[in-house]
């Protein structure tokens, strides 16, 4: 730790030479793009985020003196003559999964330097995204439509509705931020713009949007199960 | 992705932005965004001294002052609070400090991603101006409490119910941006940009500090965003997350079923971290002031660094203690009251460790030194009453009374400032490349400290009488004797004298900017890596053409064998001048 010990060697002499073999030294904590370590820390606060939306979620559905309306009846559909329990929920849920398995499959393409099928697979897995977005606005509307408000709600507590409408708003607009941003990184892709980037290849920047997305899915699954299930 | 410019253009780098706006007003520079952030930091933290000031004159010559009626004072202790623990000690230890020193102390060019850090600056701007707006709205800002409990932060009868209460949470969420854009810079460039040789372990403590301070920001801040909104919603849609069924003014409200102790809960998660994203920048950075002007490497470096990680997770673990009058499990009372006791064991390592820094050193009694020295004598002081009040059979009758606040404002009030004091005037010659003037320094520095004593000492003993804290008068309270009243008048002479010396540290800079003395370069003789950038003050890029090379810790002082009492980080162990005896 004090003089002495001596774990730098110079780097060979040459103007610029040695400033690049100083920033190319190896010297990071993590052998990361410093993008990806940085999405990787704001997921951590996030997580910390949706951690306290749904800490406080449980605390006023114990603390409130009314009844929690039972979340498999609000949330059942009458499909066809047939009463199906979280039946939308379940096909949301099923969406969002399916997404995070077609984001997969992009970052795999950026990898081989598939610009074309990772495009593809980016732009499916918005339009998956957006479908789930579109299925929320549904249940929101049918919700609102049964007199479910923030502030009130006719099957027992009203902070039922003023937790499902704050923490799955929030969550709803964490998924559209993801489409949109899937939708600019795809474009960017679509265009060749990082090609010419310094490592040659698009796979870093579709993986950091890879993580943001995988994250997104997996508060929903905590969500899911934690507000419908329970 | 804008790091590709430094990584791979390091050519772009020596022409930096040469338009004023582009040099001055949206800069990149990292130097340039803190001395933003520093200088909106210190210009609301006036605003917060004369509410101070306000608030005393009415405490120690009460019925005097006619433009002070209950509903303003209420506000001023609302504003002066928030303003003071978020609005400067944290943006001007973080967004100021952390900006300046970060890159310069672990030998990058800047921050990883400058246009975020940018943004960061000019957003927290905003939260200040929505803050800074509240003044001027009907009702005023909120005189909530710092704290804003509901169901009082957001029902009439409370000052700034109406239109205050909105302003403060929506420049709370937009302050939480800015640092969390800001906070993902320093980690990150911490962690990735570091200098060759520049290992974890021979960072300085003030960039440890920093690092840990913001990983506790990142993780803290949520609980105060979600609480913000929460409230919010309780406020404008009518929700119930924190509002039980309440009577206000005669009438029932629609609220019901809500839990005010979720939000208290929810905000010291919160609240206690924050202290110690005060604290603990502080704590490295009066550690490197201690090390340069004893002449002596800080002792136990590596316990320092690990008390600084323990403390940052302790941290998280001790929030009720905020919250013993609150009613709790008597389970989670032992629990919460031993949790506080043990981070009294790595904090105070450190003291020791500072202590123990300056035992046998060359001390120099320079400005900085006097305001560090300073900071070791309140912080223990401030600790020590910290003790009490973190166990609950004594934090119970002392809850709510002037102790409560001579002990925070010791402990994260005057020591934190100290630090912020002892660090403006050693690293101001690296900002300005001007020397502040020491005589008006230490006249700043001895009346600072002593007024401080003056001010907080007599408020233990307010608190032992029981004397509540937050009342607009104590007139009438026949448990408090008359003398109660003298000794809050001695406290506001004081307040305002201590009050008017900064005055005194505000024609120091203006008058060392304009006419001070060249200091040259490393004027203190410093060993770590921020005083040895080819010019000083550090020019747009930091290093020139060349990154530095780091061969050590940055705490070499007084080596044996070697000529000069100092050895840089960044100096090649060939390159060393031998003292005479080694020749």
């Amino acid at each position: 730790m004090t003089s002495g010990e001596d774990t730098t060697t110079r780097p060979p002499e040459g103007h610029w030479q040695s400033v690049s073999n100083d920033w190319a030294a190896d010297k990071q904590a993590f052998s990361v793009p410093w993008g990806k370590l940085m999405m990787w820390i704001f997921l951590l606060s996030d997580t910390f985020i949706f951690g306290i939306f749904l800490t406080g979620y449980m605390s006023v559905r114990m603390s409130t003196v009314e009844a929690w309306p039972n979340p498999s009846e609000v949330f059942a559909l009458e499909i066809a003559g047939t009463h199906l329990p979280l039946i939308l929920i379940a096909i949301m849920t099923f969406v969002l999964i399916t997404s995070s398995g077609t984001m997969a499959m992009a970052v795999n393409f950026a990898h081989q330097k598939n610009r074309k099928n990772t495009v593809i697979f980016m732009a499916l897995t918005a339009l998956l995204g957006a479908s789930f977005v579109g299925m929320q606005a549904f249940e929101w509307s049918k919700l609102i439509s049964e007199g479910v408000r923030p502030w009130s709600n006719p099957m027992g507590a009203p902070q039922f509705g003023a937790s499902f409408f704050m923490i799955t708003g929030f969550h709803g607009m964490h998924v559209s931020i993801g489409v949109i941003y899937l939708a600019v990184i795809a474009a960017k892709v679509h265009k060749g713009h990082y090609d010419q980037h310094y490592d040659k290849g698009s796979h870093n920047i579709v993986e950091i949007t890879g993580l943001y997305w995988h994250f997104v899915d997996l508060v929903w699954v905590f969500i899911f199960a934690l507000f419908y299930l329970w | 992705m804008s790091y590709q410019t430094i990584t791979d253009q390091p050519e772009l780098l020596d022409h930096g932005p040469s338009s004023f706006i582009g040099k001055y007003i949206w800069s990149q520079d990292h130097k340039v965004i803190a001395i933003q952030y520093a200088t909106t930091a210190i210009f609301v933290g006036l605003v917060a001294l004369v509410l101070s000031g306000l608030m005393r004159l009415q405490l120690g010559f009460p019925n005097t002052f006619d433009f002070i009626d209950p509903s303003n004072y209420l506000q001023f202790v609302t504003m002066h609070g928030i303003i003071m623990v978020i609005y400067l000690l944290t943006a001007l230890l973080l967004g100021g400090f952390g900006n300046y020193l970060i890159p310069l102390m672990i030998g990058a060019r800047d921050m990883v991603f400058p246009f975020l850090n940018m943004l960061s600056y000019w957003i927290y701007l905003l939260s200040v101006i929505i803050l800074m707006a509240s003044f001027f709205v009907p009702g005023g800002p909120t005189g909530a409490g710092w704290t804003l409990y509901p169901p009082q932060a957001i029902l009439p009868g409370t000052p700034g119910h109406d239109w205050g209460i909105i302003l403060m949470l929506v420049s709370l969420g937009v302050f939480i941006v800015a640092f969390t854009m800001g906070g993902l810079n320093y980690v990150t460039t911490i962690l990735q940009a570091r200098a060759k040789g520049m290992t974890l372990m021979r960072m300085p403590l003030s960039v440890w500090g920093i690092f840990i301070a913001t990983i506790l920001g990142l993780l803290a801040f949520p609980a105060l965003l979600v609480s913000a909104i929460m409230m919010m919603f309780d406020k404008l849609l009518g929700t119930s997350f924190f509002m039980p069924a309440i009577v206000s003014l005669g009438e029932q409200l629609g609220h019901a079923g809500g839990s005010p102790v979720l939000f208290q809960h929810l905000f010291w998660f919160f609240g206690h971290p924050e202290v110690y994203i005060v604290a603990l920048p502080a704590f490295g950075m009066v550690s490197d002031v201690l090390s340069v002007h004893a002449r002596k490497s800080i002792f136990g470096y590596r316990m320092m660094v690990w008390a600084i990680v323990a403390i940052g997770f302790l941290s998280f673990v001790v929030w009720a203690h905020h919250m013993y009058v609150s009613g709790m499990n008597p389970a989670f009372g032992f629990f919460f009251a031993t949790t506080t006791l043990i981070i009294a064991v790595p904090t105070a390592l450190k003291v020791y460790n500072w202590v123990l820094t300056l035992w046998r050193g060359n001390i120099h009694l320079t400005v900085p030194m006097l305001f560090s020295i300073g900071f070791i004598f309140t912080f223990t002081h401030g600790g020590l009453t910290g003790l009490f009040l973190g166990n609950v059979v004594i934090d119970l009758p002392l809850s709510d009374t002037y102790f409560v606040v001579a002990h925070f404002h010791m402990v994260m009030g005057v020591s934190p400032i100290m630090v912020l004091f002892a660090a403006i005037y050693h690293w101001f010659p690296l900002i300005s490349g001007k020397m502040l003037h020491t005589g008006l320094g230490k006249f700043h520095f001895w009346v600072t400290f002593l007024g401080t004593y003056a001010i907080y000492l007599p408020m233990h003993y307010l608190g032992f009488l029981g004397v509540p804290r937050r009342y607009f008068a104590n007139s009438g309270t026949e448990f408090i004797p008359e003398s109660a009243q003298s000794l809050n008048a001695s406290i506001t002479v004081s307040a305002i004298i201590v009050g008017l010396v900064q005055l005194v540290f505000i024609y120091n800079v203006i008058l060392t900017l304009r006419k001070g003395k060249a200091a040259g370069a490393n004027p203190w003789n410093a060993a770590s890596l921020e005083w040895q950038t080819p010019q000083v003050p550090p020019v747009h890029g930091n290093w020139g053409n060349k990154l530095p090379l780091v061969y050590r810790w940055a705490y070499e002082y007084c080596p044996p064998g070697v000529k000069d009492d100092f050895v840089p980080q960044n100096i090649p162990p060939e390159d060393l001048i031998k003292s005479d005896d080694e020749r």
